[in-house]
């Protein structure tokens, strides 16, 4: 209890730095290296197959844009999943609620068609947030109200609105045409690309503008980043959130409503989710068809573990992930290497940060030997 | 020959020297206390003993013979037990099954439960420890609990049994049965490293006491060579103050006003049943009691936290019977929660963000949602100046604070608001006596203020030396009320059991032919 046996605090400032970068970067490298040495088991060379992953993801601006615009819907993804875990709550369903947000975003972006795009752009994108947060709603009310599992009802309704969706594409809202899908969305609605921004005279000068299909979206996604990260960090909404995802008793006594603050935190992810979705629709597809969210809510999940929930740590897990995507085509052209392995990648990330006590031991194993080696 | 002798053990964790080349011996057929403040490295040690953790350097004798311990599986086969303060226990299985696992007897991995239970049975009858060997670990009591993992240790053929804080989890009453059981095990052989920071329990239990501070032995004594006093300065390495003199306080407007307040339990049964009493400006009123008889839910429903069934609670004449917890915060109701880490506390959070809780909707710390971080800090850079919270900033976590830091950071908090009425529930639980003092001075400060303080304590000690009356609580009833100076430890101990009649028209002690002899 003397001052001598307090451990100085810049030493541990530092300490907690490495720690909190420390785990998901030590788990992505490990993740990697296991995935190399999959692909040379299974007779692949896996220094070909990261070069080509690199060419095809940061190779060059239009590569790059691909990662970015793959990286775009996960970030609001795993930011509606990160903002749940922050309370204590598990989101499993942020895929429905994406989905709900990419419906209401198709349906108005038809709708208002002939309106200004100043308009209808944020039209598009509150209404998708609301149309999540709706959809995330009643699970909210059911966990605070009666203690329904949110694991199992957002669940259940993220199989909701993929049904409901299927079965609306394939008739109330199909477009005319052989494919079940709606029809597109009015320019209007409609996130341009990046490159289409500046004129060709810009493009020539500044060639790394030229980031391909990479659309508005991710202004949008960065706002929401930095947003949430302001509102966890600065506000009592924030605050309170993060005190009943740590210990709602404690919470309860400090007389914060836990109730409340659950019905809060689910609906400002689904919101989440729901931009996502919309960011999708209005920046990629500019419709909506059977399966368009293609397991972005799930992924979205991953993010925000590798993140560990930190919103601005989900900027980077999110690129991280787009980039996997963006160059597995190039990997499997260039070196052979099937698409899927991405997908192993992907696991094993998620397995090494669910494992942190492995890679934790892995850490304070080389620490350790700094000490005695000290001494 | 000792049975256990240690040779200048050091253990270093990262920046903290926990054990600073300590020597210590424990003889055969006896009891040895190692006292020290939370903090001091008694458990870091006994760890070592037990092959929990491994230590830097030094040397552990069994026997005579130097050993190396790995891990507690080779401390078990050296004969050496340990009780952890927190259990081990698995909960849905059977005293028997507890007891036995890691060590089944049978073959080809088939249990044989029938010898299981014959062995337990031996050991139970001969330690004098009796106990239903089919019993549920779950439906006994904690003092239950603890004979359970006793048992193991003997199953398992401890021959020196070290007890880690044996005492933090049991009321009195258990105590002093745990204190004949350790001395029966001496009888039969065992030799017992008692761990605490309770004076009065080492001067009961103890042949010698070896005194630790900061990582060190600093000293080592028998109760017949020393007192209580003595014992507090070796451990704190100052004076301390064990009872602290009140200042007379002449007793203001009436603050507090229960009436006939009934409040149900979890598990919906009357846990408070129809309680009545005031507390007014100036006045500590203390309610006694053994736990469980009902104190937990009174304090829930007086803090808002639970709903009461009947009756009313008011605040300087206003009602506050059903007000939320935010709302008793707001009208000048301080809550220092029984259970700190569950409710006083957020572990993750730092020491500011810890000090915030429960003003953070309020100016000057927030404004329109938004929480002015520049004034929470120079708030909690206050607290911690006025509050001696040891720590190198306000940055700290709460969870890196030692047990008597936490306590402050929660009256630090809750006093800092300036109360109408403070509810202390146990407040100097598992502290030191340096932090007991301080939390003791804390409350009577208050009391001089002209504020009014509800006292619920487990410790006699405490009621007896902080109220200025005292309420037996008993089966959610008020059966006894006292002014200070009227009681002392012996009626207080016998109204909280129960004395005084109201046991007597439930249940005669002859009416359960059917329950008798089964465990208990």
């Amino acid at each position: 209890m003397s001052e001598s046996r307090q451990v100085v605090p810049a030493q541990r400032a530092w300490m907690t730095l490495v720690l909190k970068a420390g785990t998901p970067l030590v788990s992505a490298i490990l993740a990697m290296g296991v995935g190399s040495l999959i692909m040379w088991v299974s007779g692949y060379d896996p220094a070909a197959a990261f070069a080509a992953l690199f060419k095809g993801s940061f190779g060059g601006p239009k590569q790059f844009g691909e990662t970015i615009l793959r990286a775009t819907p996960l970030i609001l993804a795993g930011l509606a999943v990160g903002y749940g875990f922050r309370a204590g709550l598990f989101n499993i369903g942020a895929e429905g609620q994406l989905m709900m947000g990419g419906l209401l975003a198709a349906w108005l972006g038809v709708e208002m068609a002939g309106l200004p795009s100043a308009v209808t752009v944020p039209v598009l994108l509150i209404g998708s947030a609301l149309a999540g947060a709706a959809w995330a709603f009643i699970p909210a009310i059911l966990k605070a109200r009666i203690g329904a599992h949110e694991v199992i009802t957002t669940m259940m309704f993220s199989h909701i609105a993929r049904f409901l969706v299927q079965w609306l594409v394939n008739g109330p809202i199909k477009a005319p045409g052989q494919t079940p899908q709606t029809a597109p969305l009015g320019l209007s609605g409609q996130l341009p690309r990046i490159p289409t921004l500046f004129s060709e005279s810009t493009l020539e000068a500044l060639p790394f503008l030229g980031l391909g299909r990479a659309h508005t979206g991710i202004l949008v996604a960065l706002l929401a980043a930095v947003a949430v990260w302001l509102v966890l960090k600065y506000t009592t909404l924030g605050y309170e959130n993060r005190a009943v995802g740590y210990s709602p008793w404690a919470s309860e006594t400090a007389g914060i409503s836990v109730q409340w603050t659950t019905v809060k935190a689910l609906c400002i992810s689904g919101a989440l989710a729901g931009l996502a979705g919309a960011v999708e629709v209005m920046g990629v597809h500019h419709r909506v068809f059977d399966q368009f969210s293609a397991g972005v809510g799930f992924t979205g999940i991953a993010v925000a573990l590798l993140a560990k929930n930190h919103p601005l740590g989900i900027i980077a897990a999110a690129m991280l992930f787009g980039a996997l995507q963006a160059g597995s085509g190039t990997m499997q052209l260039e070196a052979g290497v099937p698409q899927k392995i991405i997908l192993i990648i992907q696991a094993l990330v998620i397995f090494f940060v669910a494992a942190e006590q492995i890679v934790m031991w892995f850490i304070r194993k080389r620490q350790k030997e700094a000490i005695s080696g000290a001494e | 020959m000792p049975v256990l002798e240690l040779r200048d053990v050091t253990k270093v964790f990262p920046g903290v020297v926990a054990n600073d080349k300590v020597s210590f011996t424990l003889e055969e057929r006896e009891i040895v206390a190692l006292l020290g403040e939370n903090g001091a490295g008694k458990s870091t040690l006994m760890n070592i003993v037990y092959g929990l953790l491994s230590a830097d350097h030094g040397e552990i004798l069994v026997d005579g013979e130097p050993v190396k311990i790995r891990s507690s599986r080779q401390a078990i086969d050296l004969g050496i037990g340990m009780v952890h303060q927190h259990f081990m226990l698995i909960e849905p299985l059977t005293v028997t099954e507890n007891i036995v696992l890691g060590r089944e007897p049978g073959r080809f991995g088939v249990i044989d439960i029938g010898t299981a239970r014959k062995r337990v049975a031996e050991i139970s009858e001969r330690y004098g420890l009796r106990i239903d060997p089919d019993a549920r670990i779950s439906d006994l009591e904690v003092g239950l609990q603890q004979r359970v993992e006793i048992l193991k240790a003997l199953y398992q053929g401890a021959r020196v049994l070290i007890l880690d804080e044996p005492t933090a989890v049991l009321t009195p009453q258990e105590v002093r049965e745990l204190f004949a059981v350790v001395r029966s095990l001496v009888d039969e052989g065992l030799s017992v490293v008692f761990i605490t920071h309770k004076l009065e329990e080492v001067m009961a239990v103890a042949d010698r006491i070896v005194v630790m501070r900061d990582g060190a032995v600093v000293g080592q004594t028998r109760p017949s060579e020393t007192d209580e006093v003595g014992l507090a300065r070796m451990m704190v390495g100052r004076d301390v103050v064990l009872r602290i003199d009140k200042k007379p306080v002449a007793c203001g407007e009436t603050v507090l006003e229960v009436r006939e307040l009934v409040v149900k339990s979890d598990r919906g049964l009357d846990a408070v049943g129809g309680v009545s009493f005031q507390v007014c400006g100036g006045e500590v009123v203390a309610v006694a009691g053994v736990g469980g008889n009902g104190q937990t839910e009174l304090v829930e429903a007086i803090v808002g936290l639970r709903k009461p069934v009947s009756g009313s609670i008011a605040l300087k004449g206003n009602d506050i019977t059903h007000a939320s917890a935010r709302s008793s915060i707001e009208v000048g109701v301080s809550h220092v929660p029984e259970d700190r880490h569950r409710r006083g506390l957020i572990l993750q959070f730092n020491i500011a963000e810890n000090l915030l809780l429960g003003d953070h909707r309020v100016a000057p710390y927030a404004r329109h949602g938004v929480i002015k971080l520049r004034e929470v800090i120079s708030m909690a850079r206050k607290r911690i100046e006025d509050y001696d919270i040891r720590t190198p900033s306000e940055k700290v976590l709460g969870s890196s604070l030692s047990g008597g830091n936490q306590q402050k950071v929660v009256i630090a908090r809750e006093l800092g608001r300036n109360p109408e009425l403070l509810v202390a529930a146990q407040p100097t639980r598992g502290l030191d006596v340096g932090a007991i003092e301080f939390v003791h001075r804390q409350v009577l400060a208050e009391r001089e203020a002209g504020k009014a303080v509800l006292l619920i304590s487990l410790e006699l000690e405490e009621v007896l030396s902080l109220a200025d009356r005292i309420l037996v609580m008993y089966e959610g009833r008020i059966v006894k009320e006292f002014a200070a100076d009227e009681a002392d430890a012996e009626t207080l101990g016998f109204y909280m059991t129960g004395g005084g009649g109201t046991k007597l028209e439930a249940t005669p002690p002859e009416a359960s032919p059917a329950g008798a002899g089964v465990g208990e």
